[in-house]
């Protein structure tokens, strides 16, 4: 579904799109109650996607500024969410930072893996198991993130105590790597886990650019000698850089959104705690789930205004990506 | 793979290097694996997963050098990558099977008709029992709900983006569907929550969270039927209308009778995606103990919510009933995926071509 917009355009056009029976065409159609019914009811679903879509912005924007309006801390740089207070204050530079640095560390570990398993699938794997090994992958994008969320916290994380400590020990010195002990439902768990849930999604969409890469090229190397890694390297890295560049940033954009496996890891603290093994910290998603049920009136508005930058981001980043896919498209003609 | 042929064709000649036998990885993958026992053995290394780690760590490191010695620079490289990539795989596994392994151990504990038939009522958070009709009952009324709303919507958009839409609109709509695609549940259900709780004052209900779930299923439904449309034969469009049946019709007897196989396999996994969404359910839905059958009044409960419920309590009994409850869902899930590839293997279109 997500793959979709990498494949080159289909051959088909609509029957009618022929230029000449253009005029008498409309007049046709005009004259079908039918299609004219039909014809309004499909426009108007997609403009009812259009619809919810404004929507959306527009119901967020306006909670947001009313919780907005009441903020006595700045929006942007106040590290409290004290909403029950008088007068209330809130900001989101905590959220922001856990946002980042787990949906970092999550495609830090997913895209080289995604990249591989991409590449196992269309160039390495025998022909006949790569349908199945695809399929596998695929069930990992299908368990619902409460039940990696049930796992994560109750099966990763105690497994993952030893190899903090070693970390610790290491590379304590870093200050990044600080391990003091305790369940480890830091942000690098978190990051651990995302890795996890957005590698199906980098691994199909990387999949699909490899398999288009130009035949040709391959072979061309091939011809010269090369062996089967410099044929990777030279014609279908290159050719499918920019589409595991959109991968990543659709990977990306799931992580920054994931909620429930995240407030289900994390153990959550309004403060930004430089080591990232030690508990601590939290992302927009996480923060809204959490602090939902406790919160009143105003403690929603606040939630959604932070919903809103949430929104505004994943949409800056798949918006972004899809670009980046529809500009390859027009490339794709060498393709042939 | 064309590849390998192309490589080994060549005739023997004084050109050709020195190459390590075919069945030389395999011995380097035992030993490696056999080494790894036994330093996990002496190291007294419990961690199954840590022995792994170090046979995969031995397996690279040993097939390359073996490799630079024999064949050279080049081919070694070639093979480093060739076992980076099959270890890349095999990780990938690892979290799969792990997760499905867990929970199927750890849900079948408490598993069973009594836990399927029964709610949790006023039993404590630390009593043994309970069960999860409710949540059952809940989350396929609301996903129900939700598909009601979103699958007619997906496809008359799909037929309008394939069928009629050229120009700017069909443009937008398209990017907007691919935006959406990713927008965050929590978002979905925050939208619901303003619009629908806030502004116009409901109250939490499954419907509430159906709405939600139906913004989060519309964009997928609406991918999948556009690639099915699209891999209708242009001839058969072209056959009917040249027999002057309307477009409409067209569309309806023609076109979706051909695509319903995909159709209704995108469907279902539309289903599958948003069955298993927890955020939405959890801002508008609210949760509850009991049982309500009325998707409309009163908060509901649903099988992701429950298990988050039960995960927060914190204690035995309830972690059990979360496992179940994961098993029970992740069932669910996994049937819907595979009766939906069935149905896309045995009515896949014919393409023509």
């Amino acid at each position: 579904m997500d793959i979709s917009t990498t494949k080159a355009p289909p051959p088909t056009e609509p029957a009618d799109a022929r230029p000449p029976a253009d005029d008498r065409r409309k007049s046709n159609s005009a004259t079908r109650p039918g299609d004219r019914v039909f014809l309004g009811l499909s426009r108007g679903s997609g403009i009812v996607l259009l619809t919810i879509m404004g929507a959306i912005a527009a119901f967020l924007t306006y909670r947001t500024v009313l919780a907005l309006s009441d903020n006595s801390g700045n929006f942007f740089t106040t590290f409290e969410w004290d909403t029950a207070a008088t007068p209330p204050k809130f900001g989101i530079p905590v959220l922001v930072f856990g946002t980042v640095v787990s949906s970092i560390i999550a495609l830090v570990i997913a895209v080289p893996i995604a990249v591989a398993i991409a590449l196992f699938i269309s160039h390495y794997a025998p022909r006949k198991l790569s349908g199945p090994i695809a399929y596998v992958i695929d069930l990992l994008a299908a368990v619902p993130s409460i039940v990696y969320g049930l796992w994560g916290a109750l099966v990763v994380a105690p497994h993952l105590v030893g190899l903090y400590s070693w970390l610790d020990d290491y590379l304590g010195w870093t200050g990044i790597f600080e391990y003091s002990g305790g369940a480890p439902r830091s942000l690098m768990t978190v990051g651990i886990l995302l890795a996890i849930m957005i590698l199906p999604i980098i691994t199909n969409v990387s999949r699909e650019v490899f398999l288009q890469s130009p035949k040709m090229h391959e072979e061309a190397a091939l011809a010269l000698g090369a062996t089967r890694w410099e044929v990777i390297r030279m014609s279908v890295l290159p050719f499918g850089r920019s589409g595991v560049i959109s991968a990543s940033m659709l990977g990306l954009g799931r992580a920054l959104g994931e909620t429930i496996a995240v407030a289900t890891v994390l153990s959550p603290s309004f403060l930004i705690n430089a080591s990232l093994l030690d508990p601590g910290g939290g992302t927009f998603a996480q923060n809204i789930a959490s602090k939902f049920n406790e919160a009143d009136e105003f403690g929603r508005d606040a939630l959604i205004a932070s919903g809103l930058v949430l929104f505004v981001i994943t949409l800056l980043v798949n918006g972004a990506a899809r670009l980046i896919i529809a500009r390859r498209k027009e490339y794709s003609g060498a393709n042939a | 793979m064309s590849t390998d042929t192309v490589i080994k064709t060549p005739a023997p000649s004084t050109l050709s290097a020195a190459r390590l036998p075919r069945w030389a990885p395999l011995v380097v993958a035992l030993g490696s694996a056999a080494t790894a026992v036994a330093i996990g053995m002496v190291a007294g290394l419990h961690s199954r997963l840590q022995w792994g780690m170090i046979a995969a760590l031995l397996f690279v490191v040993a097939s390359y050098v073996i490799a630079a010695r024999v064949e050279g620079q080049r081919q070694a490289k070639d093979r480093l990558a060739t076992s980076l990539v099959w270890v890349a795989f095999l990780l990938a596994i690892i979290p799969l099977a792990s997760l499905l392994w867990e929970t199927v151990a750890r849900g079948s504990k408490v598993f069973d008709m009594y836990f399927l038939t029964h709610s949790m009522g006023t039993l404590g958070d630390r009593e043994v029992g309970g069960g999860i009709y409710h949540a059952l009952l809940g989350t396929l009324q609301q996903v129900a709900l939700a598909s009601l709303i979103a699958v007619p919507i997906g496809l008359l958009t799909a037929i309008y983006l394939v069928e009629y839409g050229r120009g700017k609109l069909a443009k937008v709509v398209t990017f907007f569907v691919d935006v959406m695609t990713g927008i965050p549940s929590i978002v979905a259900g925050l939208f619901v929550l303003t619009f629908w709780i806030l502004i116009l004052g409901f109250d939490f209900s499954g419907w509430a969270g159906a709405m939600a779930l139906s913004i989060l299923m519309m964009p997928v439904v609406v991918r999948s039927t556009e690639e099915m449309l699209k891999l209708v034969p242009n001839e058969l469009r072209e056959a009917s209308l040249a027999l002057g049946v309307p477009k409409w019709r067209t569309i309806l007897k023609v076109v979706l009778p051909t695509s319903i196989g995909g159709i209704t396999t995108g469907v279902m996994l539309a289903v599958a995606r948003i069955t298993g969404e927890t955020a939405p359910v959890l801002l508008v839905v609210w949760g509850t103990n009991f049982i309500n059958t009325n998707p409309f009044e009163g908060a509901q409960s649903s099988l992701p919510l429950y298990i988050y419920q039960q995960y927060a309590a914190g204690n035995s009994a309830s972690y059990d009933r979360a496992w179940a409850a994961a098993l029970t869902l992740i069932g669910f899930v996994m049937i819907l995926n595979l009766v939906a590839r069935g149905i896309a293997r045995w009515k896949a279109p014919k393409t023509g071509r």
